[in-house]
């Protein structure tokens, strides 16, 4: 009973850290991109503007929330929670610190694969449930985007497992004490990280919103807190890749001798996913935006053939006894 | 991205170019990331306006003013060439004649919500009363200020023409300075010619 208690607390502490994260990534973007424009970027609401995420919630609040009549209501509120639910939902077998981390589950990372692929029902349900072009052509895209390319997501992640021999993501962590799977991995991480944009819908990937060509998407209809909740699901999607990446290929909180002892293992944790969500944000500034039969054939052509050679090549290194 | 896509659908290509041109493309994208990435050092090229002022040239076309010539005289005449010119017809005056027989604006109206800064009353005024200053700060939270009358509009100062006085050229009869000056005693102008003479 009281070890439920416990982990309730926990996991409250995690969401009551990760949204305000989230809202104050909307910022550390806006002001990132400012910089790599040559702009400031929002730099008047409080402090360097740290507070914009705060006014930004209080204008969404106080948006109307409409459902428009023509479409289809259940589903049309439906769809946003499920975004933000199954991003928050993947957190739940996150290992961010030795102590810290709500469930050990020992295929945490399968189970991470699969809220990953639940999330797309959001994007798709949506498009279908607010019955307008735009939002519809994004959900079918959204669709196909996230089947393509979680295919080679979960293979780019299979040498991973392979190496550390478990699905358990503390102990994927803990298997990397003597040098993070970066070293081995490399192919794998980059496949990792190129399907984890796809499946965040972040630029250049974010061919569900483009918002040059489909207005926004499939979030056209939404307003108010709603939207708001796509976006909450958005920003922590480009959280949770970023942290599934810290855990897979950079050794999660471990960090090398000298350094470890300078900061608890949760800053440091913190310290390499802020340089991969840094990543994800100069991605956005500098890369344009693909075709969708292009973003398709890359997919299908290049990435699945090269996440399946990485694969085979890691299990016949690892067979060979090249790599342990 | 395109280009790879190209090459993978040109059947004539071989393997090799493919995966040349994949190369390529990886090594694009990168080095785009990496140009993106050196301006974080670069200054930012934002005005922080209301603390920061930009400049703006003398000549610039904002709030509009109605000067005075050097003896402090307005130089308006009211002569209504500004408001036929106003492409929006945003000015509004009435002419009238004093005793000595100077002209002037009896009312002068600007409605500032209309005005688009075109600068064009500038050009027609005969004067150079009429005048745009690099002021472009003119927000209101109602409407109705935003109207300027005369005294509103006018300066104590003479502008962009520091020496001009239309009087003081022109071959109308009227006070200057409490002065008498008649026909024929302007400045570069003749005496007047006498028409029921008989020599040319």
């Amino acid at each position: 009973m009281i070890e439920m208690i416990f982990k309730l607390i926990e996991i409250t502490v995690i969401i009551a850290l990760l949204i305000p994260i989230a809202a104050m990534l909307v910022w550390v973007e806006r002001r990132m991109i400012g910089i790599w424009q040559d702009r400031l970027g929002p730099n008047r609401v409080g402090p360097f503007g740290i507070l914009q995420s705060a006014a930004d919630l209080l204008k969404i609040l106080g948006k109307e929330d409409w459902v428009p009549p023509f479409s289809e209501r259940s589903v049309f509120i439906l769809a946003p929670v499920i975004g933000a639910v199954c991003v928050l939902m993947s957190f739940a077998v996150m290992p961010f610190s030795p102590s810290l981390g709500v469930s050990d589950l020992n295929i945490g990372l399968l189970f991470f694969l699969a809220m990953a692929s639940l999330a797309v029902y959001s994007v798709v349900l949506a498009g279908w449930a607010s019955n307008s072009k735009y939002a519809l052509l994004g959900g079918m895209r959204a669709a196909a985007q996230t089947v393509s390319y979680e295919v080679f997501m979960g293979l780019s992640v299979m040498g991973v497992v392979l190496l550390t021999g478990s699905f358990n993501l503390r102990e994927i962590v803990l298997a990397q004490q003597d040098g993070w799977l970066i070293q081995s991995q490399f192919i794998g991480f980059v496949i990792f990280l190129i399907a984890g944009i796809a499946e965040s819908h972040r630029l250049p990937f974010d061919l569900p919103e483009a918002e040059t060509e489909l207005t926004a998407g499939f979030h056209t209809e939404y307003s108010g807190l709603k939207f708001a909740l796509f976006f909450l699901g958005e920003y922590l999607g480009v959280t949770l890749i970023s942290s599934m990446a810290v855990v897979l290929f950079f050794g999660g909180w471990l960090m090398p001798e000298p350094l470890a002892s300078w900061l608890p293992p949760l800053c440091w944790f913190i310290v390499k996913v802020s340089f991969l969500i840094l990543f994800f944000i100069l991605l956005r500034t500098s890369l344009p935006r693909p075709r969708f039969d292009q973003l398709l054939s890359f997919g299908w052509k290049y990435m699945l053939p090269l996440a399946l050679f990485n694969l085979v090549a890691t299990a016949a290194l690892k067979l060979s006894g090249v790599i342990v | 991205m395109s280009k790879l896509a190209n090459k993978h659908e040109n059947k004539h290509e071989s393997k090799h170019s493919t995966l040349t041109a994949a190369i390529d493309m990886v090594v694009s994208q990168l080095r785009t990331m990496a140009l993106v990435l050196k301006h974080t050092f670069t200054k930012a090229d934002t005005v922080e306006y209301p603390e920061k002022k930009p400049y703006l040239a003398p000549r610039y076309r904002g709030r509009i003013v109605l000067t005075r010539d050097p003896d402090g005289e307005e130089r308006c005449v009211g002569c209504n060439l500004c408001a036929a010119a106003c492409p929006v017809d945003c000015i509004a005056l009435q002419q009238t004649v004093d005793a000595d027989g100077r002209k002037r604006a009896d009312f002068f109206r600007i409605n500032f919500s209309r005005c688009i800064l075109c600068g064009f009353c500038e050009e027609a005024c005969p004067t150079y009363a009429i005048q745009l200053t690099p002021d472009v700060e003119l927000a209101e939270y109602e409407r109705q200020n935003l109207v300027y009358e005369k005294q509103h509009l006018l300066i104590s100062g003479v502008g962009k023409y520091p020496d001009y006085s239309f009087y003081r050229h022109s071959g109308i009869a009227v006070d200057i300075n409490g002065e008498r000056k008649d026909k024929g005693q302007a400045q570069q102008e003749k005496p007047p010619v006498d028409i029921k003479g008989l020599m040319p």
